[in-house]
């Protein structure tokens, strides 16, 4: 028996409605059922039109990668076969429209094909319902039980009539019972189902979103943009649940100018983005620096530069976060490997933005932000939430940028203490007036950049996998962690000598623990989702190894096997 | 959102205590010791606490405006007044926040975020200081500077039309729309005590020349006059007649109009969600996610 299995759904979304969303409620039903689940997508830029892809895999221990190869391919139309039959595995099965395209003889032996479009007009009177005949077919293929997915398709339409669900629900049942009856291979390999207790299953997007208002966000602005526009319809819907505020601004500059202003009066306030939006925050963002204001700032990377692709991953703004902007504002960057991640990490955000008072920026990209995976619910009472200090009651002579030992100094907030100040952007003294002294721009710039030799002490940013005495070093981040931990796994198996440091900050770096790392491999690899090699260059300028980059920029995650013949490469070289 | 202390609150006596130890970098003459003057006067009238009262700036000579005070102050980026003055206030209702900026950052750099405030009519004031002029870069024209108007940085004139701050805060329907002129501090002091009272998005463009790069007074001496009394403050097309009048430059409330403030209509949708959903916790949330 294997332990995963892949399914993959193509089609366009000019012709075929629900591409998406048939994988989707596939998955809820995965994850009910007490599967480990994680999804990858890839969405066509436009509305309507154009070739659109969802995939799951589902498996018994935890799933680290979205897959290469596919078990069972679901295509609606010639092109998504032709895109995608190229990665079916050797036994896997394909379940095709016929009303809609016949395949060639290369795959007769693996494909089922099913009058979709005419079974959903006879059964629920329109051809829209086919994606929930395939539904139906898959679902039964793949063992699931019935109840639990009719219950999926409940939900999923409980906001529309009760033709529409009755509809629906009869195409389902069609799809169900064409598989029973028609589909001769009953050797499917499902992987075994293990029961687990209290198993979450969201996107990285929501996980951000939860975290976020359980670390005390109260305040956050956005203006619409893939592939972080999620965040921003989910704080716009539970924020008034809260007593905070949510709103949608004019653009991206109002976004994050309002997130500083509401956090100048004492809300914690977080702006989700993607990089276009980003680098218009880049003047804001040396505001918030100098006035020293905890701020949190989400990136959702996608395909760069310019509008770039869209709908498509890519880790490119790791310059722009940590260098972005004039002059030199000291800022935070941390980056989530996975969904888990996504909740636990934006807290941190939001406890070290808090605690050092300066804008933290967290890295998402589009293959996590939008991937589903499941995770054992969290023990909330565990979870440490940090906020700012604040001047006492009664401070006589209050000096709002007071040099002190880490940098931070009392923050006081209108409404709340009589010792008041002025913000400002310009160059100012202790008391905060402007002020441009030779001495004093130095005394000042040393303030706001000693709380970042103060960070990099801080723990948990790095986490250490694979074997203890390894070789062969690698260093990640962010949403590659997955794919090199299934890489590393199976190198560890195959005898070679490989770990992996995953840094959760990028900046400033952990030091101790990137310093302890380098020196007890020999060879280190920086594989990255980018062109140019953006943390590879950062970690040879400063600690000057030869590192050995591995690059991939097509807009897809990496792929397990594509770290391991880099791994494999590299040791026999050596 | 942030609880309200009211034991220690710090009232304001005489102007004294508004005064921050800061002096005004200001040429001599300039408009903005006007426009200074009148928030002093303003706030004394309205007993403004210095604990809850916040004043934020853009870039540019006005911006300073704030420094020169003891209330809190947010001196920001350029052109974005709106938007940080928005955040403040809907971080902490309580608060009285009142945003001073000129006429380069409000309608040229910042002008994408006018007609958004007046949309939200977020309980506001937002005193716009207009020079015509860029004084602090040093002469160069701005989105209100007269046609033709010849400039250190424009040698034949400037070419393009000059906005009107009125005629746009009447268009993008802002709930209070005045003009007052720098010359006049006793009627700009009663129109920003109108505007900080209007519940609501509250414009007041404030003439405030520059003597230094565009030194207008004799031109506005020459012009203004009060709004007459009889003029209807509900009626827009009045107050659009009023703007349009040549050889006139009318001070005073031009247009005022009762919409329905954000910071309330949000804390009524927080009522009838909560109503609806129960008080928000992560626990139930997470239940979205079994």
């Amino acid at each position: 028996m294997p332990n995963s299995l892949t399914i993959r759904v193509g089609g366009d979304t000019g012709t075929t409605t629900g591409v998406i969303s048939t994988g989707e409620m596939l998955t809820i039903a995965f994850a009910r059922s007490q599967y480990d689940v994680f999804t990858f997508r890839t969405n066509p830029a436009e509305i309507k039109g154009g070739q659109a892809m969802f995939q799951v895999r589902i498996g018994n221990h935890p799933v680290l990668a979205q897959g290469t190869t596919l078990d069972l391919l679901i295509a609606y139309d010639a092109e998504s076969l032709k895109t995608h039959g190229k990665d079916l595995k050797t036994d896997g099965l394909i379940v095709f429209d016929t009303d809609t395209f016949i395949p060639d003889d290369n795959y007769t032996k693996q494909s089922y094909g099913i009058p979709m479009s005419s079974m959903a007009q006879d059964q629920a009177g329109s051809k829209k319902s086919k994606n929930v005949v395939a539904m139906g077919a898959a679902a039964e293929m793949l063992g699931l039980p019935m109840e639990s997915v009719k219950s999926v398709l409940h939900e999923q339409f409980k906001h529309k009539s009760e033709k529409v669900l009755e509809a629906n629900l009869k195409a389902f049942e069609a799809g169900w019972a064409w598989a029973l009856k028609n589909i001769a291979n009953r050797d499917f390999k499902v992987p075994p189902r293990e029961l687990k207790v209290g198993k979450l299953i969201m996107s990285g997007n929501e996980a951000m979103a939860v975290g976020a208002l359980h670390a005390g966000c109260r305040y956050y602005a956005g203006y619409p943009i893939t592939p972080a526009s999620e965040i921003l319809e989910f704080m716009e819907k539970e924020m008034p649940r809260y007593d905070g505020f949510a709103i949608q601004t004019e653009d991206e500059i109002a976004a994050i100018t309002s997130c500083i202003g509401a956090s100048f009066a004492g809300a914690k306030a977080m702006t989700a983005t993607s990089g276009p939006g980003f680098s218009l925050m880049m003047e804001a963002l040396g505001l918030a620096s100098m006035t020293e204001l905890p701020l949190v700032i989400v990136d959702c990377q996608r395909g760069g530069p310019s509008t770039g692709l869209p709908t498509k991953t890519e880790q490119s703004d790791l310059n722009q976060a940590i260098f972005g902007g004039h002059g030199e504002a000291p800022r935070v960057v941390m980056a989530p490997s996975n969904v888990k991640d996504c909740f636990f990490g934006i807290i941190k955000a939001f406890n070290i933005a808090e605690k050092y008072q300066i804008p933290v920026i967290f890295l998402s990209d589009q293959s996590l932000s939008q991937r589903t995976q499941t995770f054992t619910a969290p023990k909330l009472s565990a979870i440490e939430i940090w906020d700012r200090i604040m001047p006492s009651a009664k401070e006589e002579s209050y000096m709002r940028y007071k040099l002190t030992e880490n940098g931070v100094s009392p923050v006081a907030i209108p409404g709340r203490h009589a010792s008041t100040y002025v913000a400002t952007g310009l160059e100012h003294n202790e008391n905060g007036d402007p002020n441009y002294t030779p001495a004093n721009h130095f005394r000042m710039m040393q303030k706001r950049h000693k709380k970042l030799e103060y960070i990099s002490r801080e723990k948990g940013f790095t986490r250490r996998f694979g074997d203890e005495h390894a070789k062969l070093g690698i260093i990640s981040w962010g949403s590659t962690e997955g794919p090199i931990e299934q890489a590393i796994r199976t190198a560890n198996k195959a005898g070679y000598e490989v770990a992996a440091l995953q840094l959760k900050m990028l900046h400033p770096l952990p030091d101790e623990e990137i310093r302890h790392f380098l020196n007890s491999v020999e060879h280190v690899m920086i594989p990255e989702i980018n062109y140019t090699g953006q943390l590879n260059q950062i970690i040879r300028a400063k600690y000057m190894v030869p590192t050995i980059p591995l690059n991939k920029c097509a807009g897809v995650p990496f792929s397990p096997e594509e770290i391991y013949n880099k791994i494999e490469e590299v040791i026999s070289q050596s | 959102m942030p609880e309200i202390q009211t034991s220690s609150n710090v009232n304001v006596k005489s102007t004294a205590d508004i005064k921050s130890n800061v002096a005004p970098i200001w040429c001599p003459g300039c408009g903005d010791f006007g426009v200074l003057s009148a928030v002093y006067r303003a706030a004394l009238i309205l007993d403004l606490d210095l604990k809850n009262t916040v004043l934020v700036s853009g870039i540019g000579c006005s911006g300073r405006l704030p420094i020169f005070t003891n209330f809190y102050g947010f001196h920001g980026v350029h052109g974005r007044v709106l938007p940080t003055a928005t955040g403040v206030k809907l971080a902490n209702p309580k608060l009285t926040v009142i945003a001073v900026g000129g006429d380069g950052d409000g309608l040229a750099i910042g002008g994408g975020h006018f007609p958004h405030a007046a949309r939200r009519n977020v309980d506001i004031t937002y005193i716009m200081m207009d020079n015509s002029v860029y004084g602090l870069t040093k002469g160069q024209g701005s989105p209100t500077t007269a046609p033709n108007f010849t400039l250190k940085a424009l040698p034949y004139g400037v070419q393009d039309e000059n906005l009107n701050p009125v005629a746009l805060s009447l268009a993008y329907d802002v709930s209070f729309v005045a003009r007052a002129y720098s010359g006049h501090i006793d009627a700009m002091t009663d129109l920003f005590v109108k505007a900080i009272q209007h519940k609501g998005f509250s414009f007041v463009h404030s003439i405030s020349p520059c003597t230094v790069f565009n030194d207008t007074y004799k031109f506005y001496r020459e012009r203004v006059v009060e709004i007459p009394k009889e003029h209807d403050v509900t009626n827009k097309k009045a107050a659009l007649d009023l703007w349009q009048t040549p050889g006139k430059v009318y001070l005073g409330t031009f247009f005022k109009s009762s919409r329905t403030e954000m910071t309330e209509q949000s804390a009524k949708l927080s009522v009838a969600v909560q109503a609806r959903k129960g008080k928000g916790s992560t626990e139930k949330l997470l239940e979205q996610f079994v």
